[in-house]
């Protein structure tokens, strides 16, 4: 008798584990907050408001001024980087070129550098350094910004520190993440650039977040 | 019949033992080698790969042997202080800079090179501190 009960419990619970799996959902980070929405009906809602990627307007590879339209309906991994480095941005950009070819018929998946060498990297070094990685193709976007514009957007939008720093070897320091940013323009992951097994789940999360947007 | 056995055992266990003096040479280069890889993967990987593969066109490959035995004596060279020309590897030309290390000393640059010079298909052998030095000399 004992055992028919636990028996039955087993398979409550292989039911509620199951039905949890095809639930998965990647999570919306950064800080919000609650406000009221007004309904037509005049009753009025509490409602989240979610960080999102405010508009942005910086000059890419080809020197033409891209906005926020050029991601539009589609989801987008952004970095922060610039093409003199030898640190952390090869490792970065080697693991985000696989991403880059495992979807390379995947016109939904974008990529978005920031270089923070705004004394360097104008666009005609971008384009260089896109087309000796092999990702020029227009998915892979490498975007240059006056200093304040770049800085600021990485830090108060995308979340990620980069500061100039004279003492350090390469003369900036900034952190690796790869944010994946979705169609609404909100955040919903970040992954170490440098870290291979961040990056594996990073490649795990894209279909998750593709398959949200199909809904 | 005693005695063929006993020099048998002796001559056995002599040959055990200069075999195992060849070995000290290579137990070195082993030390070296594994010191090496912890070096490659803080100063080079990150450009380099972790086999060695280079990342696209901006970083070359550690895999053109030929290179390897060709410029064997350059090599600390280019560690110690960089390059700037464009160069050649595998048949695919190179251009842009690579960062000079004058940080590492003559040993870590030997340890680095027995680590590469023995890895990704090269088979360079023992770089000594010494060899390291002689070779910083006659940079260019």
């Amino acid at each position: 008798m004992r055992s028919t009960y636990s028996i039955t419990l087993l398979i409550a619970a292989a039911f509620f584990i199951s039905s949890c799996q095809g639930e998965k959902k990647l999570p919306i980070l950064g800080p919000r907050t609650a406000e009221v929405i007004k309904n037509p009906d005049g009753s009025s809602v509490v409602d989240t408001v979610y960080k999102t990627i405010p508009p942005f307007s910086f000059l890419n590879q080809d020197s033409v001024v891209i906005t926020q339209d050029e991601f539009r309906g589609k989801i987008y991994i952004a970095d922060f980087f610039f093409t003199s480095c030898t640190t952390i941005c090869p490792t970065m950009h080697r693991n985000m070129k696989e991403i880059f070819e495992k979807y390379k018929d995947n016109p939904e998946v974008m990529y978005l550098s920031h270089t923070i060498d705004f004394k360097y990297d104008k666009p005609s070094v971008l384009k260089k350094y896109a087309q000796k990685l092999g990702v020029d193709d227009g998915r892979w976007q490498f975007v240059y910004g006056t200093k304040d514009s770049i800085y600021h957007i990485a830090e108060k939008d995308y979340l990620v520190a980069v500061i100039e720093d004279s003492t350090a070897k390469e003369g900036y320091i900034h952190q690796g993440w790869l944010v994946l940013i979705d169609q609404q323009k909100r955040i919903r992951g970040a992954y170490d650039g440098t870290d291979t097994k961040q990056v594996a789940q990073l490649m795990k999360d894209i279909p998750v977040l593709l398959a949200e947007s199909k809904k | 019949m005693r005695k063929i056995l006993i020099s048998s055992l002796l001559f056995a266990s002599l040959t055990s033992m200069i075999y195992s003096c060849q070995n000290a040479g290579e137990i070195k280069q082993d030390v070296y080698y594994v010191n090496g890889r912890d070096l490659y993967i803080k100063h080079c990987q990150n450009c380099h790969g972790s086999k060695g593969e280079g990342l696209a066109e901006l970083s070359p490959p550690l895999t053109d042997t030929v290179f390897f035995k060709e410029n064997r004596q350059k090599l600390a060279c280019i560690i110690k202080n960089g390059m700037k020309d464009s160069i050649v590897i595998n048949g695919q030309p190179y251009q842009g800079n690579m960062p000079a290390f004058p940080e590492l000393y003559d040993i870590d640059i030997a340890q680095l090179l027995v680590y590469i010079g023995n890895s990704f298909g090269n088979k360079l052998g023992m770089f000594t501190p010494k060899d390291v030095a002689a070779d910083l000399k006659r940079c260019k």
